[in-house]
């Protein structure tokens, strides 16, 4: 590790600026990635890490600084320029023809013979690739495959192209424990076989496992690089979410707070079959804001979905809902999806593409309004001065910047978008709010809209849960915070006492890590 | 009485527009683009034929050379039918255009256009059917080889059409052959399963769209042409080719995309198309019921593959979507 300074710089960042909209995704970075060494580029989820790797890779152009590559400029336009700089990056989302086997995948787009010979091929690619140790079946075809086969796949592909810098976003986000090994084991070799590698990460643990040097971005701003050896798991937790920033969101005491909705047990399944929620207990109260927080795929979508009925539950499981009215309790789970909306329990889920969930975009903001309100018409026939006035009163209200409430909703901004799905759910007079990212993208005005909105409606007795990424925002609105690792409950804090640390260890508690947990007790019991 | 070496060869007849149909429609949804202008192609490519052959007999009053007889007609069907294939890739590719709304509008067109240069030729000619007959050009298109009848059974069933039918045969393997076993056809398949992953290794999506799409309808176009010339000899009756376009198109499902299988399948399609005539007793009703045939045995295959769920014989995955690199 001691040669580290004196190894020669593959590429290096100048002052790099992206911004997308109003959004300023890297604010002025500076790196330096050395050959043959393995950084971590560490961040939370929104701190812009994916951002700055795809202007390596010919994804994104940035907006302002420069790239070098071996202390010349480059200009990386597409994934192919990033190539002729031996740059590859494997995404998060692979990019892979299903119906092909991973050798064709491998050699697509590649120049060669005509006429493909099997044998010629394979053995083209293992002269490639053996000497890093892969296991893997180059004649399977990529829909047979496991997830980790087709990141294998992935890597393969790059390499072949002659990549000697290789990109990792978040590659052990869908790995088992046993797979990462083995991921590792290959980026260990590579690293020896003189390759450069970036691995993406938020787990701590694999960074002080895997990398030389760690660096780390917050909020988009660089935050600094450290070598491995000498961070800790507290000093990169501290890096990483920074110091307490004051937002001046205006909280309340909660007053007549009650239960409103018992989980007990909760555990489902994710597509892969692997448990996105695994034995989830808490009490969702009325007049309370309840943070959620969590890195991205802990399982906030699952645990929302859950309540609002659109997630299968495994057995054992229970989401008790308490009618204010005549305390009856009513067992949600197995409920059908409008029953479950008609007690007053009310998604408003801002998924990545905010259309795709919640609003039509062909369809002005009445007929949006209309989607929540069409049972109501009479006979066959929809009924539209209520949906006309109330689409106008969320415009008013939440200052909605449209031409009018008939224009398709996709022709408006994101901010704005959102504000039209926020106010529908809010309109409902739900006795159960809950938002997912409700500010992921917009400008600082239009957030504190959204998060005067929901105490209002806590003060209104309404239990509103607030799906966030921005720690210091969960920390200010919320009464308290729940914090998901893994699809476990790693903690449910108070939001008035804990402190960002604590809550982004808790993040990170049952990544496999004991140093961690150690930490962490030790924290709470100053806390105590 | 019905005899298996009159029907078979009636039935390739009847088979081979399908073929030139199927195969070039197979292209272009291999590389994602689902061209339901095929059938106004082929009405297209059939009649820019038929104006060059009638324009050749008339220039020389009927003593025609048979390379100019049979190059002439051929060259303007394969340029008539390379136009309305540069029409929908650039309706569909540069301006991604809805594709299936785009090719309905072409086969309108195309049937249009046809029987419109059809009617003003039938003017031209003052001839007192309504039909244009070109018999020397027909003729030269037909040449079978001269020792075919000589041969029985076989001659008969294998060997007594025109170049055409091998050239059809012919096109089948060899498109079967690049999008199986050569890079090109990998790379045009990729485009058409996963644009986006296919950009991000390098591959011009756009180009190899434009390329499949305009190939496609040359091929496409030559079925029509086949028609005229072989199958009708050479005679233009306005609507006569019908539905065999949609024919084709059922056709590249039943085949599940494979030129080579669908070499076959043209025949036995064209042989249930045809069997209402071998059927005795049925009535003009009765008989369209038979047509049916071709699309039942189609809709069976669909059920039968969407049941097994193989993923190789599935439609390309981006069939019919337009590609937008931003979204990448």
């Amino acid at each position: 590790m001691s040669t580290l300074e004196d190894r020669e710089v593959a590429v290096s960042l100048r002052n790099v600026t992206k911004t997308f909209g109003s959004v300023t995704a890297n604010n002025n970075i500076s790196l330096d990635i050395y050959h043959g060494e393995i950084l971590s580029l560490l961040g939370e989820n929104g701190s812009g890490k994916t951002t700055l790797m795809n202007m390596l890779a010919g994804i994104y152009a940035p907006d302002g600084g420069q790239i070098f590559v071996n202390g010349e400029e480059a200009v990386i336009t597409s994934p192919q320029d990033a190539f002729d700089y031996q740059i590859g990056m494997i995404h998060q989302h692979f990019k892979l023809v299903d119906v092909f086997s991973a050798a064709e995948n491998i050699i697509l787009g590649m120049p060669g013979k005509a006429k493909l010979d099997k044998k010629e091929v394979l053995a083209d690619i293992h002269k490639e690739i053996d000497k890093y140790g892969f296991e893997i079946d180059l004649n399977k075809k990529i829909y047979e495959m496991s997830v980790s086969e087709k990141q294998t796949v992935e890597i393969i592909k790059v390499l072949y192209r002659g990549a000697r810098i290789l990109i990792l976003d978040e590659p052990t986000a869908v790995l088992t424990p046993q797979e990462t090994e083995k991921l590792f084991f290959i980026l260990r070799t590579m690293k020896e076989r003189g390759r450069t590698i970036v691995i993406i990460t938020h787990k701590l643990q694999e960074v002080l496992e895997l990398s030389d040097r760690v660096a780390v971005l917050r909020k988009g701003e660089y935050a600094g690089v450290v070598n491995t050896k000498d961070a800790t798991e507290s000093s990169l937790t501290e890096m990483m979410v920074g110091k307490k920033v004051e937002l001046n969101i205006g909280r309340t005491e909660p007053h007549d707070v009650k239960d409103l909705v018992h989980i007990e047990h909760l555990t489902c399944l994710n597509k892969y079959g692997r448990k996105a929620l695994d034995d989830v207990s808490f009490t969702i109260r009325g007049g309370e804001i309840l943070g959620i927080a969590g890195i991205a795929g802990a399982g906030q979508k699952e645990l929302l979905e859950s309540i609002a009925g659109l997630q299968k539950a495994e057995e054992g499981s229970s989401i008790l809902y308490r009618a204010i009215d005549n305390n009856d309790e009513i067992q949600l789970i197995g409920k059908d999806v409008n029953d479950i909306k008609n007690l007053g329990i009310s998604l408003a889920f801002v998924p990545e593409d905010r259309l795709g969930m919640g609003l039509v975009g062909n369809m002005g903001m009445v007929g949006n309004m209309l989607l929540r309100s069409y049972n109501e018409g009479r006979g066959i026939f929809t009924h539209d001065t209520a949906p006309t006035e109330l689409a106008e009163e969320i415009m008013e209200k939440l200052e909605v910047v449209a031409p009018s409430v008939h224009t398709p909703v996709r022709k408006l901004s994101g901010g704005n978008v959102q504000k039209v799905l926020v106010g529908r759910e809010i309109s409902l007079a739900p006795r159960v709010l809950m938002t997912a990212y409700a500010v992921r993208g917009l400008d600082i005005n239009t957030s504190y809209t959204i998060y005067n909105i929901m105490s209002e409606e806590k003060e209104k007795g309404v239990g509103v849960v607030y799906v966030g990424e921005d720690l210091d925002v969960l920390l200010e609105l919320c009464d308290r915070i729940l914090v998901l690792c893994e699809g476990k409950v790693s903690g449910i804090v108070d939001a008035r006492t804990t402190t960002k640390e604590q809550v982004g260890l808790l993040m990170t508690k049952y990544s496999g890590d004991h140093i961690a947990k150690i930490h962490l007790d030790t924290l709470m019991k100053e806390d105590d | 009485m019905f005899s298996l070496v009159a029907f078979i060869p009636r039935a390739i007849l009847q088979g081979i527009p399908l073929l030139f149909g199927c195969v070039g429609e197979t292209l272009s949804e291999k590389a994602g683009s689902l061209n339901l202008g095929i059938p106004g192609v082929m009405y297209v490519g059939a009649m820019c034929g038929v104006i060059g052959g009638f324009l050749y007999e008339q220039s020389c009053g009927g003593q025609v050379v048979p390379f100019l007889a049979i190059m002439i007609p051929f060259l303007s069907c394969l340029a008539g039918a390379l136009l309305m294939g540069l029409l929908f890739s650039f309706l569909t590719v540069t301006l991604r255009a809805n594709q299936n709304v785009t090719g309905l509008a072409m086969t309108t067109f195309g049937v249009g256009f046809g029987n419109f240069f059809g009617g003003s030729l039938m003017k031209l000619t003052g001839s007192a059917v309504p039909s244009i007959a070109l018999s020397a050009t027909s003729q030269c298109f037909r040449k079978a080889l001269p020792f075919a009848d000589n041969l029985g059974w076989f001659g008969k069933v294998f060997l007594s059409y025109g170049f055409m039918t091998y050239l059809a045969v012919a096109i089948a393997v060899v498109c079967g052959f690049i999008l199986a076993k050569t890079r090109i056809g990998l790379q045009l398949r990729a485009v058409g399963e996963n644009p986006a992953t296919a950009d991000a290794a390098g591959i011009d999506v756009n180009k190899y769209k434009y390329f499949a799409i305009c190939i496609g309808c040359m091929i496409a176009g030559l079925g029509g042409l086949f028609y005229v010339m072989d199958y009708a000899n050479g005679v233009w009756s306005n609507d006569a080719f019908g539905d065999r376009g949609w024919l084709a198109i059922a056709l590249v499902i039943f085949t599940l995309w494979k030129p080579n299988v669908a070499i076959f399948g043209s025949i036995l399609f064209g042989g249930l198309f045809i069997l209402n005539l071998y059927i005795p007793g049925a009535g003009m009703a009765t008989k369209e019921l038979w047509k049916m045939l071709p699309y039942l045995v189609t809709i069976i295959v669909l059920v039968v593959t969407s049941m097994r769920r193989k993923r190789e014989h599935q439609p390309p995955e981006s069939l019919g979507l337009p590609y937008f690199r931003e979204d990448r």
